[in-house]
């Protein structure tokens, strides 16, 4: 079975984003890029199933600027087999990457798409629900555990009160969340390997999809800053600044 | 304009987040409607009626939506958006699995997680981790929309909506549920609690988080914590607070033995009083906190309970 993995190159997630002062975005100049974690999380447990024997190739795909190819390698180094670049410089929409990624399911057949839950970036959370929208097939997100036998996906989730497992019919789409797995490092002799594996070079036009802007950014802004606080000494202290202070116990 | 706000509800009870996203829907303008989607779930849409501000409440039941899956979920919404200009739900795990396929299946950009409404069509939501707000306007004409319940007071239940059943879809859908594991606990639920207490790795161990436990029960909080917390096992997943766990602001939050990392931060830091007990004076959390106590937990905790 051949599975499908999109990644995103966003900003890493140790550094603090800083809003640009005239508020037109946040600031990337010079910040360090990483796969998104989840993203990460999706490689590797296509890699363990290509370990078990569930699953044959793996194609890592990403849609970005040229420097997306060092995150396409992060995936190969891993143990992805080839990759796909769809690039642009634009900004682009959940939407038109859930177009973008159809088209490229359309070209490569895959059984299955494992994508992170949520790029770090924009925390938007819907481009898996979206592909899998686009294609009809089913969709597990959220995933903490994942099975794949007899045709079928059973797929732990992550949901607010606790775990749901549910079945789905393949092909299907797979988000990730944190506790899935814990993805590896990969080796030197993998990192030399990997700079030996095909990465496809594509454009959105190669797809036939238009990249549409549907959300107009009007600006970026700070967060409320919160006050500095005070360093109480004691227990005692402290409950006593909450009842008669903060009034909050 | 007329805006369908999708319930959120375990078929016996409905969802606080439902009417704080109702409040969202209103502040947008024009008529409210709320659908309640479940099997069995009739005292749902009674409750729901009673929201105030709410036109009438579509009632949906069927074995299909017992568990309001993605598939089916999409199946029920999209044709009824002919009748509407924009569908709201809680940002929950319930709203973020299927919203965004409602979203794409009317070819249309989701607006995720909004904190603010400014005008019809033009929102607040949080980017990188909560350190950026992002106000956008979507062109598009239906607008898809999940609210962060945290960010708006419930509406009254005050109301007297009529309700209309409507069918659920027939099925069969490529998903089945096969099971779930639910935390049983007789504490307040995270997202709806006026004091939250949550424990990170400097706990230890999950029997620690007993010492938390205890405390939570004398101020009636609920328990959470951060994501290193969950990731060494000592509590469920349900606890984790953070940009991909639950988001909190309640009254009081209580942070023990995290470092506050701005995963985490993101989760909390809307709180009113943020409270943070940590050995590490240097600790990031220390930076959002109200009150700090640079103290060992393991003497702190008893005797914080001992003192309330």
């Amino acid at each position: 079975m051949k599975v499908l993995v999109p990644v995103k190159r966003v900003i890493d997630y140790n550094v603090k984003a800083r809003v640009k002062p005239d508020g037109s975005g946040v600031d990337l100049a010079n910040v360090k890029m990483s796969m998104n974690p989840f993203g990460e999380i999706a490689v590797e447990e296509a890699v363990r199933l290509k370990e078990k024997g569930v699953v044959s190739e793996i194609v890592v795909v990403s849609i970005g600027p040229t420097q997306a190819q060092e995150t396409i390698r992060t995936a190969l180094a891993m143990g992805a087999d080839r990759g796909i670049l769809i690039q642009t410089d634009e900004a682009v929409e959940p939407l038109s990457v859930a177009k973008l990624l159809k088209a490229v399911v359309e070209e490569e057949k895959p059984e299955l798409a494992i994508l992170g839950k949520q790029a770090i970036d924009d925390d938007a959370n819907q481009t898996g629900q979206m592909l899998a929208a686009l294609l009809d097939w089913p969709q597990g997100t959220f995933a903490s555990e994942l099975e794949i036998a007899d045709g079928k996906a059973k797929i732990t989730r992550e949901i607010d009160g606790g775990l749901q497992t549910l079945a789905v019919e393949l092909p299907a789409v797979i988000t990730t969340d944190l506790r899935l797995n814990e993805p590896r490092y990969a080796s030197l002799p993998n990192i030399m390997k990997a700079k030996r594996k095909p990465i496809d070079m594509k454009t959105p036009d190669d797809y036939g999809v238009a990249l549409e802007t549907r959300l107009e950014q009007i600006k970026v802004e700070e967060p409320p800053k919160r006050q500095a606080g005070v360093i109480v000494e004691s227990v005692t202290e402290l409950v006593d600044k909450l009842k008669n202070e903060a009034g909050v116990i | 304009m007329a805006i369908l706000v999708v319930a959120e509800h375990d078929n016996a009870h409905l969802s606080d987040a439902t009417n704080k996203t109702v409040t969202a829907a209103l502040k947008m303008g024009g008529d409210v409607d709320v659908l309640v989607a479940g099997e069995n779930a009739g005292d749902v849409a009674a409750e729901a009626a009673k929201i105030e501000g709410v036109r009438t409440v579509l009632h949906a039941d069927g074995p299909t939506l017992a568990k309001q899956l993605a598939e089916a979920m999409q199946a029920l919404i999209v044709p009824l958006m002919g009748d509407y200009d924009a569908v709201l739900a809680p940002a929950t795990t319930s709203g973020k699995n299927f919203m965004p396929r409602v979203a794409a299946a009317l070819d249309v950009m989701q607006i995720s997680e909004i904190v603010s409404v400014l005008a019809p069509d033009t929102f607040v939501r949080p980017i990188y981790a909560g350190n950026a707000m992002q106000t956008v306007k979507s062109t598009d004409k239906i607008k898809v929309i999940t609210v962060r319940p945290t960010a708006f007071d419930a509406a009254g239940n005050g109301g007297s909506a009529s309700v209309k059943s409507i069918d659920a879809p027939a099925g069969p859908f490529k998903s089945a549920f096969v099971s779930e594991e639910l935390t049983q606990s007789d504490r307040p639920e995270l997202t709806a609690a006026k004091i939250v207490i949550s424990g990170g790795r400097g706990m230890g161990s999950g029997e620690n988080f007993a010492m938390i436990e205890r405390i939570a029960d004398k101020l009636g909080a609920a328990v959470g914590a951060s994501r290193a917390a969950v990731d060494a096992g000592f509590v469920p997943n349900d606890y984790q607070v953070g940009q991909t766990g639950k988001v909190v602001a309640p009254e009081l939050y209580i942070a023990v033995g995290i470092s506050g990392a701005i995963q985490h931060l993101a989760g909390m830091k809307d709180s009113k009083v943020i409270v943070a007990i940590n050995k590490d004076e240097d600790a990031p959390i220390f930076q959002v906190a109200d009150y700090g106590l640079v103290a060992d937990l393991f003497k702190a905790l008893p005797e914080l309970e001992e003192a309330l």
